[in-house]
């Protein structure tokens, strides 16, 4: 063998033995007394002490040797592993570990040569003496250590054997370049596509003997597929191996105690993930040793053991890797990151008040937003969670926070097991097809012509249907993508309806697609950058029949439908669901706030949308605040100006909102054909009541007063409304009709 | 002693382009494209090269020139770009034509636009103007660039 081929090998055998050193020292730390670990830990570097010093990088050769002398007397027993000596010990290997890089790249173990990091190792072995000169003793390890210190390598199955101490049980392993995987991964990606067009053809012809081949081969690329994907995953472990180490050093820096634990280390995953989630993981463990987990004192005084407790667990769940990180510390203050996020201007104080506590846990992860008191080295500098959170994202994840006052911090992350070849379901639209992820898809509906119809019911233009009792908002496809067509079939339904029910975050939405052909593994090919900008794809796929199909990007396409992201109708909606009870004769209203404090009510079948615009949005035409909404002008009409007394309305009306006020709140209605947007103070909730409770109204625009969760509420009349506003003029017969909330 | 380079030429509406031969990865026939709603109008679609997915930029929308007959035949000229390959959409291919550095010069002040960013200048030939297509930046998509319909 070459000699550059004996330092690359001696690199890569170094690098995973010094993985393991960090274990074992963070492991002896808590067990100081563990002869077999120390004797482990001995040889490891005895090993890597003596390939340098017949490759000749001496530097590399001392420093190990300083260690190897300290290492041996513990082994001894003449002393006894402390922290002082394992950080001293850890600062070695992190010092081979630097020379190993300098090696990598120049070939030559570098310039520096560790003079004092040697002098500490030298002084740590004659603790009582102090004597820092003195001669370290040596090193010549017995023989027999020696061939154990293979033995263990071979455990490892890393080394190629000295054949008299194999061990049986040792499984054979040999050593792959992850280029080759890569380039297997993506052969095997052609050869399930090319299986996909054989399938298809064989379909069409009439010879048992083609299809008795086509159905083996497609068995073979299926279980191929499965073992060469196996190929890359990897255990979360291999990237929780290092979190001792840095929860120890966090934990020491900034004097707290912290035990780690780990469950699910053998949980798998692609290898482009596990790379992917290492930095964002490293960061939570950090970020959980730093803020979450208090002092030791402070714990005490709460009642906790000294010593926090940080949990590692990852799980297989429905086709996804759930990764969490719990700690025992002081949890998150809901108060304190509703102040701070006011203070910092990220939400007014009014929505802060409103927000449920989940909802301003995840305030955190919001860019620039960082609750620590004080800016530590290792986090609070705000930046990281929102890192963390685009990160996970990036592949296809979700992060999720959960907290209690007191009793700790719980981060949840959820990612698909691998990114290449996914299940997908694919549909046809206006003769295109696309594919679906199946992580999205939660069932399908089919209905029949006749019965499409009455089943489809409208919500002021917005369609919806009833799913066992609960409405869907559908969205078509056609209509989503401008598809050609898209208006001719857009109201009609004289065909078969087929609905592909989806989950997008923690919504549902109705898919409207032509046609639903099948499900299929496809492997995902990335857009482009000329397409980056398209939100509604995910990436693309070549069919069986070798036409490229789109795959479709399932909270991109929601958020264009406006069916998740743009609003704050989240929690209201949830609350419906509970208030589904006794469906008599009610009917569905949206609270707010009105002036004053007083509730007020509209039905909720002109709604069209909430939004939240910024001041900034908001200009003036004339008098009137409008705002771009769409590719329209949306008129906004304020209550304020339309229920003050008339003296105050002309002043208000001219101004414009003051720039440096919070976004403000909109109701955007949909009433006689035109849309209009309603300034409102907050939304409250969306309710089902009877309106037979009612009373007259005591001001212009109001349409009755009514009881709603015990307390009156006042209806508004919206053509009144916008006859004052000026918006718009509807005759009052008319109006009355439309207003009179009729389900 | 005169630098010579080679360029692939093409045609689109009557006018003579050139890119530099060794950005050139091949030229294909038409090939079938799976259209991309929502993308710019600029971007003609997806289409399969053997197994590689290559985005297809219609060269007469980018260059602002007028929409190609829907019944005249399209070539593809697939280009290496930094973002893997990219097929621009023209009408006709033309020779491989070599030529010397002299015969170079910058595009006229009177060229405006996006386009003057594109065309890098123009060779002059015997008998007419090639002109030299800077595909990197063909390939390149403004952000909120005109979407069609």
């Amino acid at each position: 063998m070459s000699e550059s081929g004996i330092v690359q090998d001696f690199l890569v055998e170094s690098h995973e033995n010094l993985d393991r050193l960090d274990r074992e020292l963070v492991g002896l730390e808590k067990n100081p007394k563990d002869k077999d670990a120390l004797a482990g830990v001995f040889r490891t570097i005895h090993t890597i002490k003596g390939t340098c010093g017949f490759l000749g990088f001496n530097k590399l050769e001392k420093v190990a040797h300083v260690g190897e002398n300290l290492l041996t007397r513990l082994r001894d027993g003449q002393l006894t592993l402390n922290p002082a000596c394992t950080t001293a010990l850890l600062s070695m290997v992190d010092a081979v570990r630097q020379m190993l890089k300098e090696i990598e790249s120049t070939g030559q173990d570098g310039e520096i040569d560790y003079a004092e990091l040697r002098e500490t190792l030298t002084r740590l072995q004659h603790p009582i003496l102090g004597d820092a000169g003195s001669v370290p003793r040596a090193e010549a390890p017995p023989a027999p250590n020696d061939s154990k210190a293979e033995e263990k390598v071979e455990n490892t199955a890393t080394l190629p054997k000295p054949a008299a101490l194999r061990e049986a049980v040792a499984p054979e392993t040999i050593r792959v370049g992850v280029n080759l995987l890569d380039k297997l991964m993506t052969l095997v990606g052609e050869l399930v596509l090319a299986r996909n067009q054989l399938l298809q053809i064989s379909n069409t012809v009439e010879d048992t003997g083609l299809q008795a081949v086509s159905q083996r081969m497609n068995l073979i690329a299926t279980e191929l597929q499965e073992e060469v994907m196996k190929t890359r995953m990897q255990p979360i472990g291999n990237i929780w191996a290092q979190f001792p180490r840095t929860v120890r050093d966090v934990a020491l820096g900034c004097g707290k105690e912290v035990e780690i634990e780990m469950e699910g280390k053998e949980t798998e995953l692609d290898k482009t993930i596990i790379e992917a989630i290492k930095d964002p993981l490293t960061h939570l463990v950090r970020n959980s040793v730093d803020h979450g987990i208090e002092l030791a004192e402070v714990r005490l005084q709460a009642g906790k053991p000294r010593a926090g407790r940080l949990i590692l667990r990852a799980f297989h769940e429905g086709g996804q890797v759930n990764i969490e990180i719990s700690d025992d510390g002081a949890g998150l203050s809901g108060d304190r990151i509703r102040k701070k996020a006011v203070e910092r201007g990220v939400v007014t104080a009014e929505q802060a008040a409103r927000m449920s506590e989940r909802e301003v846990f995840n305030l955190i992860f919001l860019p620039g937003f960082s609750t620590a008191e004080k800016v530590t080295n290792v986090s609070g500098r705000g930046v990281g969670m929102d890192v963390v959170k685009t990160n996970v994202e990036k592949i296809g994840g979700l992060v999720d926070l959960q907290s209690t006052l007191g009793c700790g911090t719980t981060v949840r992350v959820k990612i698909p097991l691998t990114l290449a070849i996914i299940p997908a379901l694919v549909v046809t639209c206006a003769g295109e097809r696309y594919a679906i992820p199946q992580v999205n898809l939660l069932e399908l509906v089919g209905l029949e012509a006749e019965h499409a119809t009455s089943a489809i019911e409208m919500v002021h233009g917005v369609p919806v249907y009833r799913l066992r009792g609960r409405l869907l908002p559908l969205v078509y496809l056609r209509r989503e993508l401008k598809l050609a067509h898209a208006a001719e079939h857009a109201g009609s339904h004289d065909d078969a309806v087929n609905i592909v029910v989806l989950q997008a975050d923690d919504r549902q939405f109705g898919l409207v697609v032509d046609e639903i052909n099948d499900s299929e593994e496809i492997v995902v090919k990335p857009l482009r950058k000329q397409l980056k900008t398209v939100k509604t794809f995910a990436g693309s796929s070549i069919m069986g029949d070798g036409k490229v199909a789109l795959i479709l990007d399932v909270l991109g396409l929601a958020q264009r439908a406006s069916v998740v992201g743009e609003s704050r109708e989240r929690p209201a909606a949830e609350k419906k669901a509970e208030s589904v009870g006794s469906a008599g004769e009610k009917q569905t209203f949206l609270l707010f706030a009105g002036l004053g404090g007083s509730r007020m009510a509209i039905p909720l079948n002109i709604l069209a949308r909430l939004e939240e615009f910024p001041v900034t949005q908001v200009e003036m035409s004339g008098t009137q605040w409008v705002t771009q909404y769409r590719g329209q002008i949306l008129p906004l009409v304020r209550l304020a100006v339309v229920l003050e007394e008339r003296r105050h309305r002309l002043r208000a009306l001219q101004a414009p909102p003051p720039p440096d006020s919070g976004p403000i709140q909109v109701l955007v209605l949909n009433h006689d054909g035109r849309t209009f947007g309603l300034v409102v103070d907050r939304i409250i909730d969306i309710v089902e009541a009877h309106a037979d409770v009612r009373s007259k109204a005591t001001r212009a625009a109001v349409l009755y007063s009514l009881v709603i969760g015990e307390r009156v509420t006042e209806l508004l009349d919206i053509p009144a409304l916008l006859q004052i506003a000026g918006v718009n003029t509807v005759p009052p017969d008319q109006a009355t009709k439309a207003a009179g909330v009729a389900n | 002693m005169n630098h010579t380079s080679q360029f692939c030429t093409f045609y689109l509406d009557k006018l003579l382009f050139g890119v530099e031969l060794k950005t050139v990865q091949e030229v294909i026939r038409s090939l079938e494209v799976t259209q991309v709603p929502l993308a710019p109008e600029v971007v003609s679609g997806l289409i399969n090269l053997r197994g590689q997915i290559v985005t297809a930029v219609d060269l007469r929308r980018r260059l602002e020139m007028e929409p190609r007959a829907a019944d005249l035949p399209v070539m593809n000229v697939v280009v290496r770009s930094e973002d893997g390959a990219v097929s621009l959409l023209v009408d006709e291919i033309g020779d491989v034509v070599e030529v010397e550095e002299a015969s170079f010069e910058r595009p006229p002040e009177t060229l405006r636009g996006s386009v003057r960013t594109m065309i890098t200048g123009v060779h002059k030939l015997k008998d007419r103007l090639m002109l030299v297509l800077d595909t990197e930046k063909a390939c390149q998509m403004a952000e909120g660039m005109v979407v069609g319909q």
